[in-house]
């Protein structure tokens, strides 16, 4: 079985027969695949690359081409499951370039949320987690940023923001007491914020 | 061997090897041994100026080169920064008593609707460290603030950050408000962050995109020598 840390620094590797591909990130790979059996969209394979990409966005861009380059002749379509994701409009570019489409928004905290609402928010000062970063807090914010070994650091990082908003995909007591301790670990207000898969279930059901 | 004998003393150590063992405390970001070595060195007759630039800009120098090659990462970068600062906290009052050469001015901020200030800040403290004056305007700054700054402080440049793709584009913004109201050309203007690249500084119309805050100050070198051989030749 998949674990966290497995999508965390492996990603998902690709099974299935399906007619569609998804290339996604592998912090969405619990929820398409929640989405896909619920829906039974039996027509959609699944490949993830590492959810740890989030922190190096620049490697986001050519391992997205490197599976659409490998795939393209074995799917009628491949849907990519990133949004901008800190490539600086270059996932862009290069989808285009493919032929290939991708989901909107410029990250998943904003697709959650619906790109209108989050763009109507206007939450400067809020630091995001969905359910797996949650999940994942040490490997993504606290271990690289150094925060275990160097706590001093901590306001160099989040004195600017105000509160971690964290943005359940499921209903989870123990996500929210786990996210409340992280908000209380980097010093910010704590909100809980139901969005479900937000643009994320419309974008796969289209892809 | 105790930890006592195995302890440096700052202060027993000749010139060269204590601007040695600075670049490591530095690399370490140690910033008590930072600011005694600082003290040493004004003691022993330095100037404030020849401090700043062969103790801590040179040690500093040699983080941003190891971050750049990935051998160091934002942490380390972030505490020998801190450490920096502690030394130039020291410094920033003698170098304003002693002078020292300036290289030019530089107005510098975040854009509006982003709150990331790590990179700006780097750039910030080395662009000070390389002697140029920076006003940091902070975070979150709109149009206005940029341009009610440069025509207050007439800086030779302008440095905006951004961390956030949403952020970036703001960038544009600010020069073309700039180029409306017929002062782009007075500016070097340098742009940086983490989404950003080469290409899109061409396409906002900056001057350059800084890597990081080792070429923004090399950046900044070149550019206002450039202007002032202009302003000269005319």
């Amino acid at each position: 079985m998949t674990t966290d840390a497995n999508l965390t620094h492996d990603g998902l590797a690709l099974n299935g027969h399906g007619r569609v591909l998804l290339i996604a990130c592998g912090a969405l790979a619990r929820e398409i695949i929640a989405l896909r059996k619920g829906n039974g969209w039996d027509h959609l394979d699944l490949q993830c690359l590492p959810a740890i990409y989030h922190n190096r966005p620049e490697k986001i861009t050519p391992a997205v081409r490197d599976i659409v380059a490998q795939n393209r002749d074995h799917y009628e379509r491949i849907f990519v499951v990133y949004a901008d994701c800190g490539t600086g409009g270059q996932l862009q570019a290069a989808c285009d370039e493919m032929g290939v489409k991708m989901i909107a928004g410029p990250h998943c905290y904003s697709f959650y949320e619906g790109n209108d609402a989050f763009t109507a928010l206007d939450e400067v000062t809020s630091f995001y987690l969905t359910d797996f970063l949650v999940r994942q807090f040490d490997a993504f914010v606290w271990e690289p940023l150094g925060l275990a070994k160097h706590p001093q650091l901590r306001d160099m990082y989040f004195g600017n923001y105000e509160k971690l908003v964290y943005q359940a995909q499921t209903e989870n007591s123990e996500l929210i007491e786990k996210a409340r301790e992280c908000a209380d670990r980097l010093g910010l207000e704590f909100e809980y914020r139901f969005t479900g898969y937000g643009d994320l279930a419309a974008a796969i059901e289209d892809a | 061997m105790s930890d006592e004998e195995d302890d440096i003393i700052l202060s027993e150590l000749n010139d060269e090897d204590l601007v040695a063992q600075m670049f490591d405390d530095l690399y370490d970001g140690m910033k008590d041994e930072i600011e005694e070595g600082v003290n040493i060195l004004i003691a022993r007759g330095w100037t404030p100026y020849k401090v700043l630039t062969e103790a801590l800009v040179g040690g500093m120098t040699i983080v941003g080169h190891d971050f750049r090659d990935g051998i160091l990462f934002v942490p380390e970068v972030l505490l020998a920064a801190n450490a920096m600062k502690g030394g130039m906290a020291i410094l920033k009052p003698l170098l304003i008593a002693t002078g020292a050469p300036r290289m030019g001015k530089m107005v510098i901020g975040t854009v509006k609707g982003d709150i990331h200030d790590i990179g700006k800040n780097l750039v910030a403290m080395m662009m000070e460290g390389a002697g140029f004056e920076v006003l940091d305007l902070g975070i979150n700054n709109a149009v206005e603030a940029y341009l009610e700054a440069i025509e207050a402080e007439q800086p030779d440049i302008l440095g905006m950050s951004a961390l956030l793709t949403t952020t970036m584009p703001y960038m544009k913004v600010v020069i073309d408000t700039m180029i409306e109201k017929g002062m782009r050309e007075d500016y070097i203007v340098l742009v940086g962050g983490a989404p950003l690249n080469e290409e899109f500084g061409k396409a906002i119309g900056a001057d350059a995109y800084c890597r990081d805050a080792a070429v923004a100050v090399e950046t900044a070198k070149e550019l206002v020598a450039r202007k002032h051989n202009q302003g000269a030749a005319i």
